[in-house]
């Protein structure tokens, strides 16, 4: 069998140093990625998600850059230029140039009020003759505020409920779920409005009254993922070696929860900028002068049939705001999680 | 399974009990009182309308009282509408919401299976895309802003439907589709990414080796199993449909609970906030218990055991 074998002459040379660079089957042709840098890519790679953070990143900018530069005064009244429609300079088209439909005739509203030919807004002016955009802004800003502030809050509760539930375990956990499917057989919205009626209206109180309510969610997730991660070897190496409960939370099972908690916060914050809506919208959020969406969109909706344009660009806004955070959502679970990749 | 049932039930009326004792002392930290002109009133009346709500008894017995009448169905008499038993306010509106709510859970859920059923098929083809895009745009797009356009567009552009208060089924259909789309969206999503996972697992393929037709596969094998898991989610699609029902309620000027438990926030309506609470708690309690059964009958590979948890 042996001398059947036939072995070419040359198999016996010593490889040339670029031979063996370019057989070298131990080398690793991409960098090394860390777990990070790795969701980041597969982040990129998502258009949606992508196109999401970056409109995002336009709204954060322009809503808290118009702390500095707004075109007008979100609150500056102008009675003479009420109602006036959207007009961008250079656009023609109908809807966007200015003119309105009155007695089934377009007429150029700007003309009417005495507007100057330099006069423009870019969505319009609301019935006191406030700029429609700087309000929208401002409304924006304020909506934002609420849910990131209600975020943080809810966020810290949830995720420490969650880890002292799953980490303790036994009774402690017990009781803390019962806690918790108590709190989710009331709708959340009754609980928002009974925490609102006694912290009496306002901002604060709407983000307490989110905060309190929507927490629960997080800390379900905190604690399924706990549960798993107490049962692995790096936490029973922590625990052999003596590291307190504290620092086993903070060093070993919060940077791995980072990935659930970063995915759950994506779909925390436009459930809150919809509560916030909600309340305004019925009357018990924010109040004037102060304007978030939900205010803006009560005030468009009163004149719809008449200035479609009050409620549209609010609602524009609003919309655009929760697809983004929920498209970013999804990205992020895809790129933390490839497993559920659909 | 009656054992199961039986502390299903008992942790059902714990919950409910938990319930009525939170909201009655928050209610009680409130100033408001039934009286609507107090500087004209004298003393001795005040002193008789505060015995007609019962309000002088001291607070222990108020609420001892409150827990008595809750079980018999009775929370008191609304400060709005006086005379009115707060019971009759929502025994007498109730119905408008539970059809609008049962219509708009069942349309937006079927709809909801048929758009995630062929994103799932077509798999990464525009119609796939497309149910992507309407699942997206259904989670995105709030329920009262969906209302006020369908109001205006189908209600008074085309005059299709009327545009608000309560009458006979074309007053429903309006408030229906509003509430429907965010239940919509959610099956579809969660449809499509269940069949997805279904349509790749062994016994399809082995459906298929055996030689099925195509819509015998979906529909015998696929479908079936990813619908299960479905039922999980019904109870948080209560909810939506629940909040969305006070914007949506009062937009259209239905006579409902939703709109009833608005207008009794703004006018500081105590009673009325707590029946009202109590009854959503309990309605969404009991969604909860019948999907939690039904899951374990439909499916069999889920155990009910009489353990917590």
């Amino acid at each position: 069998m042996a001398d059947t074998v036939k072995l070419p002459e040359d198999s016996f040379k010593p490889m040339t140093p670029a031979e063996r660079q370019a057989l070298d089957s131990e080398k690793i042709a991409a960098p090394s990625l860390t777990f990070r840098q790795d969701a980041w890519r597969r982040l990129k790679k998502n258009k949606g998600a992508w196109v999401s953070l970056i409109v995002l990143a336009i709204i954060f900018i322009m809503a808290f850059g118009s702390l500095v530069v707004s075109p007008h005064n979100p609150n500056a009244v102008n009675p003479s230029y009420a109602n006036l429609p959207s007009k961008i300079p250079g656009v023609g088209i109908n809807g966007f140039n200015g003119t309105l439909v009155q007695a089934g005739q377009r007429v150029d509203a700007y003309k009417q009020a005495g507007a100057s030919a330099g006069t423009y807004y870019i969505m319009g002016t609301d019935y006191l003759g406030r700029d429609l955009f700087s309000r929208v802004l401002y409304g924006t800003r304020i909506s934002l505020i609420i849910a990131l502030v209600a975020t943080l809050f809810d966020l810290t509760i949830g995720v420490t409920y969650g880890m002292i539930s799953g980490w303790k375990g036994g009774r402690v956990d017990t009781i803390m779920q019962r806690i918790i499917e108590i709190i989710l057989s009331i709708p959340n919205l009754v609980v928002i409005v009974l925490l609102i009626l006694i912290l009496k209206p306002g901002m604060t109180s709407i983000i307490i009254a989110i905060a309190l309510t929507s927490w629960v969610n997080m800390a379900r997730l905190v604690r399924a993922q706990t549960l798993e991660l107490k049962e692995q070897e790096f936490i029973l190496a922590a625990r052999t070696l003596g590291e307190s409960s504290m620092k086993i939370s903070f060093k070993h099972l919060l940077p791995n929860l980072s990935s659930v908690i970063i995915i759950n916060t994506m779909f925390t914050i436009p459930n809150a900028i919809f509560f916030e809506a909600t309340l305004s919208y019925i009357g018990i959020g924010i109040s004037s002068p102060q304007a978030s969406l939900g205010t803006l969109l009560n005030d468009g909706q009163k004149n719809f049939q008449f200035l479609p344009y009050q409620m549209w660009w609010p609602a524009l806004i609003l919309s655009i705001i929760m697809l983004a955070f929920n498209l970013l959502g999804d990205g992020l679970r895809d790129a933390f999680d490839p497993r559920t990749k659909e | 399974m009656a054992k199961y049932l039986a502390k299903r039930i008992f942790y059902l009326i714990l919950t409910l009990f938990i319930v009525i004792t939170v909201t009655f002392f928050l209610m009680k930290l409130l100033p408001g009182t039934p009286l609507t002109n107090q500087a004209k009133l004298s003393k001795s009346q005040i002193a008789l309308i505060y015995q007609q709500y019962g309000l002088d008894k001291p607070v222990w017995q108020q609420y001892v009282l409150y827990l008595a009448g809750a079980v018999k169905g009775n929370f008191g008499t609304s400060f709005q509408f006086s005379d009115q038993p707060v019971s009759y306010l929502i025994s007498s509106r109730i119905e408008p919401s539970l059809q609008i709510g049962l219509q708009a859970i069942i349309v937006g859920v079927i709809v909801g299976i048929v758009i995630g059923a062929f994103g799932a098929m077509k798999q990464n083809s525009w119609v796939d895309t497309s149910a992507t895009v309407v699942s997206i745009l259904g989670i995105s797009i709030p329920s009262f802003v969906l209302a006020v356009l369908l109001q205006y567009y189908l209600g008074l552009k085309l005059g299709w439907f009327p545009i608000a208060e309560w009458g006979g089924f074309s007053y429903t259909v309006l408030p229906t589709l509003a509430l429907a789309a965010a239940p919509l969206a959610e099956s579809a999503r969660f449809v499509r990414t269940e069949m997805v996972d279904v349509l790749s697992s062994d016994y399809i393929e082995l459906a298929k080796a055996k030689g099925l037709s195509r819509m015998g596969v979906i529909y015998h094998h696929a479908l079936r199993n990813s619908l299960i898991p479905l039922i999980t989610i019904v109870g948080p699609l209560a909810v939506n449909i629940m909040t969305g029902s006070m914007v949506v309620e009062n937009i259209f000027s239905i006579p409902g609970i939703g709109e009833q438990f608005v207008k009794s926030v703004l006018t500081n309506d105590y009673p009325t906030i707590m029946g009202l609470t109590i009854v959503y708690s309990f309605m969404l309690c009991v969604v909860l218990l019948i999907t939690d059964i039904l899951y374990g009958i439909v499916d069999p590979r889920i155990r009910i055991t009489g353990k917590a948890n």
